[in-house]
């Protein structure tokens, strides 16, 4: 028991990592040296990296806000899950923290396909997604899964 | 009484102090003092609409008669700004011949050092810094303060509004069906309550200790529809 909750408790806080790492790492879409995330947009020439603010579109802020959600609701569903671990009665099912972990997989996901969608607005010419979209799009089935876990599992012992 | 007293004392002695400040500030030369001009940092217009410059400024002299405004417009790639506005003596003189003639007006109210000029009819070629310059005369050592201009053909949203607008309803919501959640836990749990005293009254056994869920929320609806 112990070393399930263990082993689901690293799941939680690897997807919490991979959401930290895609909203503010700076990687986006890279092109040959110059990248570009939510944020800014940096180039690195001989001088060094050289960022400026980005866009301030409609839909860049709502990616924006949608990231910065799924970041809130993944902390708020760890806190309940500890929270949970000690209140619950015996047989009992983590709803909550099941809900909040699966809402923030949402807000991941929808961010990811609007920026999908959207990006030819801000970026212009053959330039490829970054790691950080990457791991957006895998933060989602990781929070997904560990979400559901916490719905499916029962307290016991 | 005790506490009122000092306390009395303590507001005397702030007043005196405040009072003393003032009267040594005054009583120092005229060229510490300046005349202090400010205007908004940066106005964002839409081409064809108008658009307010406001310009105030605080002095620590009383306002004068002389209290005179001054504009000054330069273009955004242009080195020499060209005079587009003064008022001087209650009388307010407006540009006729420059990129402003026929759009501009005075709409501030020196009475209350309010200098703001209303430009109409906006064009790209008003992109620019707009200088204003007030003087109330003994006051004059001060300086001017800009405006820069942006005309757009559509209005750019902010950085972050949008962010912060979907962040805070979604929070919002959150908190609001989690506080309806456990309000109606706590009226369930408080019925509940109430039926078991009922029931212990008349004498029966009371049913065995269990937690409020989803489902006694539910029932309290339907109880609560039923008896409506």
């Amino acid at each position: 028991m112990l070393i399930l909750l263990f082993a689901i408790v690293i799941l939680h806080i690897a997807a919490l990592v991979l959401l930290f790492v895609s909203t503010i790492v700076n990687a986006w879409v890279s092109d040959n040296g110059s990248t570009a995330d939510l944020w800014q947009n940096c180039s690195s020439s001989d001088t060094g990296v050289h960022c400026v603010v980005g866009y301030t579109g409609e839909w860049i802020q709502a990616v924006q806000a949608m990231m910065i959600l799924s970041i809130i609701f993944s902390i708020i569903s760890l806190f309940l899950f500890i929270c949970q671990l000690f209140t619950l009665q015996k047989g009992g099912r983590f709803f909550l923290t099941g809900t909040f972990q699966i809402l923030a997989s949402l807000f991941v996901m929808s961010g990811a396909i609007i920026y999908t969608v959207k990006y030819r607005d801000w970026i212009s010419g053959d330039a490829s997604f970054g790691y950080a979209y990457i791991l957006a799009w895998v933060a989602f089935p990781l929070a997904l899964i560990s979400g559901l876990i916490y719905v499916i599992l029962r307290k016991r012992e | 009484m005790e506490r009122q007293v000092v306390f009395i004392v303590f507001l005397l002695l702030n007043f005196t102090a405040l009072a003393s400040e003032l009267i040594l500030l005054d009583s120092q030369s005229p060229q510490t003092q300046a005349i202090w001009v400010y205007t908004s940092w940066e106005r964002h217009g839409l081409v064809g609409s108008e658009i307010k410059l406001y310009c105030s400024f605080f002095s620590w002299r009383w306002l004068s008669e002389d209290v005179s405004f001054s504009w000054s417009y330069k273009p955004e790639a242009a080195k020499d700004s060209i005079s587009i506005f003064h008022f001087a003596r209650g009388q307010a003189y407006v540009d006729n011949k420059g990129p402003f003639r026929d759009r501009l007006e005075f709409v501030g109210n020196p009475k209350r050092r309010d200098g703001s000029i209303l430009i109409r009819n906006l064009e790209y070629n008003d992109n620019g810094t707009f200088t204003c310059d007030a003087k109330n005369p003994p006051d004059i050592v001060g300086r001017p303060s800009s405006v820069k201009l942006l005309v757009f053909d559509r209005v750019p949203t902010r950085a972050g509004v949008i962010t912060g607008a979907i962040i805070g309803s979604v929070l919002g919501v959150v908190i609001l069906i989690l506080a309806l959640y456990y309000l109606m836990r706590f009226l369930v749990a408080r019925r509940v309550l109430s039926l078991k005293k009922g029931k212990k009254k008349s004498g029966k056994e009371g049913s065995q200790q269990r937690q409020v869920g989803v489902k006694d929320v539910l029932t309290y609806l339907q109880l609560e529809i039923l008896e409506s």
